[in-house]
């Protein structure tokens, strides 16, 4: 099942194979309400956009090419299940194979983002059911019987007056001479056989049995192996190289500096992890040299600035807040986080005379090959890039450093060779999620309602990390939302639910302190919110209103909230990518600290298309969002990191994880994304139930070093 | 260097390496058994987990002078056609979110599994903590541990 293969190879396939029906389409077309099905013959000519093919051999084969990087988002098997349910093929026949990127016609293949599903979703569906049009019409044509009579179901045309039947391989070559017709009928959602089932992972076979498919395992005969050294820390640059110990120790071929880079090139990974300890760099200022102690200094400053850029703004602000009955501020801060991947950074390059070859883990291919086409001087084309599985992405892959370092230690050694980072350079490499400090001010009037509302978004390399749209946004007739950065040499990058994944706790951990101050129940408090953004919105609403109370109410319901004696609750909703999830976490007290018992949440993503894969999404999200709320921590002293291997940084483990209870709405609205959206509410749903348990607000993550989880700070 | 023989999976590999080197890069580098993981190097993770004379141990930590004649089993050779009842409940309950830890969090659990066949879940809890899953899927880590209890 898990192949890989070019269009190339693919086309030629199609081309000579000549049994078959073959289906191009594209898979993240822009006109997501006409996307175009089309035939072998256009596809052969090369003149159809699209970056996926259905195929079904006349040995009743299908196969789906994903062109989508798969980094266990499950979208290797969601994906092929839509096309499958409306071509209502037996799935027991179906194989997903993962095409290659190697021309410009593959377009928008990225994974990050859980905007991958909305887009892919109507076009997914129309291939599928423009394949079984094609077999039905094959069939009505073959029987000479009227196309009323006949019907697919599980692989099979079946003419229902008289019970013949046949499976779609031998019905595909004669259905692939018809014409593609232009407008099919998508199923009826009551309809569907596949679509909200739970089914496993088209992987699972080579995960268990250790099948090379990760980018370290790749391999290519001759191929040399190199480990970098960066500068050790940021705003540092490398001043001089001395590589003779490190040249003259066994199994190295090569030592190359280039961009503030010392590679050590040999055969063994071994070797060359040892060698590269016996460099003896020294490194100059470049820029700022930073400590977490400056970073304080510099939020303080941030928070009172007046040059903070403005991004939203309703009604009088400050008469709000100089009436207010009453005015709550708080501050929220969260440090840098590495990404992490299970799987560190690693990539294949091999540039020569004629083109250049890319292989590995990355999120975006489009623009690595983009990337090192500029780097090199050479035409996109010449560029190809082969995906492997990704052991794990959170953002990272998104950026194209290392298949750039790859590609260009490759061009000077002119040898293939892999870059393999240590876990080491990986944690230390740069690309984080931005340190952010946040100032929230809220106005009650005398009747506990919220009037006014004050944001800033202090960050550093965070662009804006305000989501000046978001809840309680329309909701509150003065609000201002502002934000500042701090530019820095330590570099940042998207980490998984980009910006909302601080966000959404501070925010919701404020609104709780909020509703408290009002001597409103947290539930009620934000339903009255709504209910005022419903009947006279402050400015525009930019989320579903009705959505959003129908998580709400039903993670109230599950969790028994409001009805429990034995355990402190908390409560936290946020829409964010798409999305709609309420979590309530259940905290109890123990030994004087606060133990996560367990975590609910309940889910809007529209139609579930994958049960298994998005339970484990949101599972797998609310876990990581725990994690780091509680645990994650990088810090500086003068550029270098404090922390660069699990023994010094600490992600969850077993133990640690609470129980975990999902429930989906499901409402048959075109699916959104699962990958990103759970984890924004979990760190504020956690919050709120230990305050209620231990009377403590946690302000700053990770928890573990704030009270009460740690004795508090001298001041 | 120095030449290791070494019995993995039931065959005997042989390899021309320093006497320090992980047998974690033996495996992957000199034998092609890319099934065992890197993750960190120092023991702190549990990716590149092996059985050593039926116990885990971590190959990354693991010099190949150290491993003599004692037998070695990776994740490619725990079973024959990827049925080894731990294999078996992965499948079934569908552990895997990117796959990377996997083959580590296997080859963990068939050993624990080996020594304690009927564990309770604070057992499971136990024998499994030093096992990182970045992708979180610890709650079907536990279930398929449980669920690969009633195979066996
Ligand atoms: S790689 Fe051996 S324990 Fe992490
Ligand atoms: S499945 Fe990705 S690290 Fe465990």
């Amino acid at each position: 099942m898990a192949q890989s293969t070019s269009r190339r190879d693919f086309l030629k396939m199609a081309a000579t194979a000549g049994g078959g029906l073959v289906l191009g389409f594209n898979w993240f077309s822009a006109k997501a309400e006409m996307p175009s099905v089309v035939s072998k013959t256009v596809l052969a000519a090369g003149k159809a956009e699209f970056n996926s093919f259905l195929t079904i051999s006349s040995d009743n084969i299908i196969t789906i090419f994903s062109p989508n990087p798969e980094l266990g988002q499950n979208i290797k098997t969601s994906f092929p299940m839509v096309v499958a349910e409306e071509l209502d093929a037996d799935w027991k026949t179906v194989s997903v194979v993962q095409a290659a990127l190697d021309t410009k016609k593959f377009q928008r293949q990225v994974t990050g983002g859980s905007g991958a599903v909305p887009h892919s979703w109507m076009i997914l569906r129309k291939a599928g059911a423009t394949a079984r049009a094609m077999l039905v019409e094959a069939a009505s044509k073959r029987w000479n019987v009227p196309l009323s009579e006949c019907s697919a179901s599980d692989g099979f045309v079946i003419h229902s007056t008289s019970g013949k039947k046949l499976n779609y391989g031998e019905l595909a070559e004669e259905a692939s001479k018809l014409a593609v017709p232009s407008d099919v009928k998508l199923k009826d959602r009551k309809d569907f056989k596949l679509i909200g089932k739970a089914l496993r992972n088209v992987e699972n076979k080579n995960i268990i049995t250790g099948k090379p498919m990760f980018g370290l395992d790749f391999h290519r005969e001759g191929m040399l192996l190199a480990m970098i050294q960066r500068p050790e820390g940021f705003g540092m640059k490398v001043k001089s190289v001395d590589a003779a110990a490190a040249k003259a120790m066994p199994g190295i071929i090569d030592v190359v500096t280039f961009k503030n880079k010392v590679a050590v090139v040999g055969k063994s990974t071994w070797q060359i992890n040892k060698a590269r300890k016996a460099l003896k760099i020294e490194y100059e200022k470049e820029g700022n040299i930073e400590s977490s102690a400056d970073h304080d200094k510099i939020f303080a400053e941030l928070l009172n600035s007046d040059k903070a850029q403005v991004r939203r703004m309703e009604g009088d602000v400050e008469s709000a807040f100089k009436n207010a009955a009453k005015v709550i501020k708080s501050e929220y801060q969260c440090p840098f986080l590495p990404h992490n991947p299970m799987e560190p950074m690693n990539f294949f390059a091999h540039v020569r005379e004629d083109g250049v070859e890319l292989a590995g883990p990355t999120q975006t291919p489009d623009s690595a090959r983009k990337g090192v086409a500029r780097l090199l001087n050479i035409s996109e084309d010449k560029v190809t890039v082969e995906i492997t599985r990704l052991g794990g992405g959170f953002g990272r892959r998104l950026m194209t450093d290392y298949v750039l370092e790859a590609a260009e230690l490759s061009s000077i050694i002119k040898a293939p060779v892999k870059v393999i980072w240590t876990r080491e350079d990986d944690m230390a490499g740069g690309s984080y999620r931005p340190s952010v400090r946040y100032r929230f001010e809220a106005a009650l009037d005398a009747s506990g309602n919220m009037v006014g509302y004050k944001l800033r978004g202090a960050g550093i390399n965070a662009g804006n990390p305000t989501r000046e749209n978001n809840f309680p946004s329309g909701a509150v007739d003065h609000l201002l939302i502002d934000s500042i950065e701090h530019k820095s040499p330590i570099t940042t990058a998207p980490w998984r639910a980009p910006i909302t994944n601080f966000l959404g706790y501070a925010e919701q951990a404020f609104l709780d302190e909020v509703a408290e101050a009002a001597k409103n129940d947290p539930i009620e408090f934000r339903l009255g919110l709504l209910e005022k953004a419903k009947t006279s919105p402050a400015g525009a609403v930019r989320y579903d209103i009705d959505r959003m109370i129908g998580v709400i109410k039903l993670a109230a319901e599950k969790s028994g909230w409001g009805t429990k004696k034995d355990v402190s609750q908390g409560f936290s909703v946020y829409f964010s990518h798409a999305s709609y999830v309420a979590q309530v976490a259940d905290v109890l007290v123990k030994a004087g600290k606060p133990v996560i018992q367990k975590i609910y949440a309940a889910v809007d993503c529209g139609e579930v298309i994958n049960l298994s894969g998005a339970r484990q999404q949101v599972m797998g999200g609310i876990v990581d969002g725990l994690g780091h709320a509680m645990y994650g921590n990088l810090t500086f002293k003068n550029g270098v990191p404090d922390q660069n291997n699990y023994n010094k940084y600490r992600l969850i483990r077993m133990k640690e994880v609470p129980e975990v209870d999902v429930f989906f709405v499901n409402n048959g609205i075109s699916p959104t994304g699962l990958g990103e959206p759970a984890l924004p509410p979990t760190g504020g749903a956690v919050a709120n139930a230990i305050f209620k348990a231990s009377g403590k607000r946690l302000k700053n993550q990770p928890f573990i070093l704030e009270e009460p989880y740690a004795k508090a700070k001298s001041v | 260097m120095a030449n290791y023989k070494l019995q993995i999976n039931g065959r005997t590999y042989q390899a021309d390496v320093e006497p320090d080197t992980p047998l974690l890069w033996v495996l992957r580098d000199d034998f092609g058994l890319v099934g065992t993981k890197y993750g960190c190097g120092i023991g702190a993770c549990g990716a590149c987990t092996v059985h050593l004379n039926g116990q885990a141990i971590r190959s990354c930590t693991l010099p190949v002078a150290a491993v003599g004649t004692q037998k070695v089993v990776t994740i490619e050779g725990l079973s024959q056609n990827g049925d080894h009842p731990v294999q078996k409940a992965w499948d079934e309950v569908d552990v895997a979110q990117c796959g990377y830890c996997q083959a580590g969090q296997i080859m963990t659990a068939a050993a624990f599994l080996k020594n304690t066949p009927k564990p309770t879940a604070d057992q499971i809890d136990n024998a499994m903590h030093a096992n990182i899953c970045r992708c979180g899927a610890y709650h079907r880590i536990k279930e398929a541990v449980k669920l690969a209890s009633t195979k066996a």
